[in-house]
């Protein structure tokens, strides 16, 4: 009952990461027989590809922007919307919302917003109506590769804060109300009680917070896709890949190798999550 | 002392004017910022009801207030392009998908969380790193394998893995398993397990047990999660992309992909392809919310 799916579930992504690895070390671009190489590619991928250094930069910004912003956003809503409050409930749909949307939707909806094309754009239009800029003069929030990025993590974020208001608020409700009351009596204030008292005893909660934020921060991908396939200012690990090996080229062995860089990195906080589920399984 | 009175009296006035203040502060910013939120689709929706034409003749373009407001860019977004066909895709991937990975994840968190066997920790990390892997990771092998897999007739139509929906099920599923599993297991773990105990007293087989024990009382937990997989499987932009030959056997999520140089040039086209995009998970989600935030919280709060 358990061997199947495990054996599938092994194949296809276990042995696929493997198979990752393996090509890395390869020339392959798709045909005839596999040339071990040993580090060539990552020689190239590291001292000879321009988009390299400049998409694991994206992607250490992105994990920046969530780590810094979004996510502790996302944890003063759960705080706030905690505590007994009229309409809380309401707030909780509202943040949650975007959610439940896809990423490429995310991207259509904010395109919207963005658009440089004269009269398209929410934003240009709104600061040529109200004066603050003239048309010629506003920017091309998805197109200028100095600002695009700020752009799409504004959009990202937009989603990820209702991700993380959700997923802290469950455990915040697990939080026994005694703690709360005894720090009261004792005369904390409500920062205090929080800091000193609810968010230790969260430590679960915040280690899921931090991985699903780095993960996400890897894992980036749909939502410059849709924009622009992640270039000119948008080059992020995972679509340079697709890229190289999928749908412009066929340089496999290269690609593998970028892949294999992102699979040490994800490594890390999978490796994290995994020795903490250990820990408190064995308690 | 009565002095000392009617200060604590005045202090505790002045303490509650204080809070009254700041919780005025703090509805003004949630309010705020629930508009921030909400702004982006509510502007999605308005904008994919004007016409095209007076964006453009407006001086002020997009910034301006209606003439008119009608459903054309719809029925254009509609008639040009394949939705029902996108839609229907959306639908023999997803339920299938759903299903299966409900079905067999739940009997997998049956065997684990039954029986204590040395390895269930093993299986169980195995799943869950394998989940958080970014899919990019993957891909390339997987789709040099999904060209080489057969497939026999009924299920696939060029006898491959690849550009098929068989080939798209079985991604899901399998990817969804690990995590559906974790969240099982852990909430039949808090099962009482007398009435399992009691229908092995009376003779019932592990199957019956699983069926007519467990299964009826993880429903409030499958419940959750087939709501929770419905929005993300649907939601999946990445594999169908990947995993489909650019064409007509695309799911409506990864088919916004070819109809966006399409509509890229109209917004009010674009808006209106992103209302019908979005509107089954919004749909669903306004119908379970309950459900969905259960899915959610249940997964995470083990740890």
């Amino acid at each position: 009952m358990v061997g199947v799916p495990l054996a599938i579930f092994m194949i296809l992504i276990w042995a696929m990461a493997l198979v990752s690895v393996l090509w890395s070390f390869t020339d392959w671009q798709g045909i005839g027989p596999l040339h071990f190489v040993g580090l060539q590619e990552y020689n190239y991928l590291f001292t000879g590809y321009p988009p390299f250094w400049p998409a694991v930069s994206h992607n250490l910004l992105w994990l920046l922007f969530f780590v810094c912003i979004a996510t502790p956003i996302g944890i003063l809503l759960a705080v706030l919307l905690d505590r007994p409050l009229r309409g809380s409930r309401i707030y909780q749909g509202i943040f949650f919302t975007p959610v439940v949307l896809s990423l490429a939707v995310v991207g259509f909806i904010w395109e919207l917003q963005y658009s440089p094309v004269a009269g398209h754009g929410f934003i240009d239009s709104a600061l040529a109506a109200t004066g603050l800029m003239s048309g010629n003069s506003s920017p091309d929030w998805l197109g200028d590769k100095s600002i695009n990025i700020w752009a799409v993590l504004v959009a990202a974020s937009w989603r990820h804060i209702g991700y993380i208001m959700v997923l802290y608020l469950a455990g915040l409700k697990s939080v026994d109300p005694s703690l709360r009351e005894a720090a009261a009596i004792d005369g904390a204030s409500e920062s205090q009680t929080f800091f000193h008292v609810v968010f230790p005893v969260m430590a679960p909660i915040n280690v899921v917070i931090v991985v699903v934020t780095v993960i996400e921060s890897l894992r980036a991908f749909d939502i410059v896709y849709i924009i622009n396939h992640g270039k000119n200012g948008l080059e992020l690990l995972a679509t340079l890949i697709t890229n190289t090996s999928l749908s412009e080229a066929s340089l496999i062995g290269f690609g593998s190798a970028m892949a294999t860089v992102l699979l040490v990195i994800s490594l890390v906080p999978i490796v994290l999550y995994l020795t903490r589920v250990m820990r408190s399984e064995e308690q | 002392m009565s002095g000392t009175v009617a200060m604590a009296g005045q202090r505790t006035a002045h303490n509650r004017a204080r809070r009254r203040l700041s919780r005025i502060g703090l509805y003004v910013f949630l309010t705020v910022l629930a508009v921030i939120f909400l702004w982006p689709m509510v502007y999605a929706l308005y904008t994919s009801l004007r016409p095209y034409g007076e964006l453009v003749a407006n001086a002020n373009g997009a910034f301006s207030t209606p003439k008119t407001l009608n459903l054309n860019n719809y029925f254009n977004v509609w008639n040009n392009s394949d939705l029902v066909q996108y839609y229907w895709n959306t639908a023999v991937i997803t339920i299938p998908a759903v299903l299966l990975t409900l079905w067999i994840s739940s009997m997998l968190a049956f065997a684990i969380s039954r029986y204590k066997w040395r390895f269930n920790l093993i299986v169980l990390m195995i799943f869950t790193a394998g989940n958080l892997l970014p899919p990019q990771i993957i891909i390339v092998p997987l789709y040099r394998l999904y060209l080489l897999l057969p497939v026999p007739a009924p299920l696939s139509d060029n006898g491959l893995m690849y550009n098929q929906f068989i080939g798209l099920i079985l991604i899901h599923t399998t990817f969804q398993t690990g995590f559906c599993t974790f969240v099982l297991s852990n909430y039949m773990k808090t099962l009482s397990m007398e009435l399992v105990e009691a229908a092995m007293i009376d003779g019932a087989g592990v199957f019956t047990i699983y069926a007519r024990v467990v299964l009826p009382l993880v429903r409030p937990a499958l419940a959750a999660l087939a709501t929770l997989l419905f929005v993300w499987i649907y939601n999946d932009f990445f594999w169908a992309l990947m995993l489909f030959e650019s064409g007509g056997k695309r799911p409506i999520t990864a088919a916004l992909n070819n109809l966006s140089g399409a509509f890229f040039t109209d917004p009010t086209q674009l808006a209106a392809l992103s209302v019908m995009a979005a509107i089954p998970t919004i749909v669903l989600y306004l119908i379970l919310q309950r459900y969905f935030i259960s899915g959610l919280t249940l997964g995470s709060a083990k740890g």
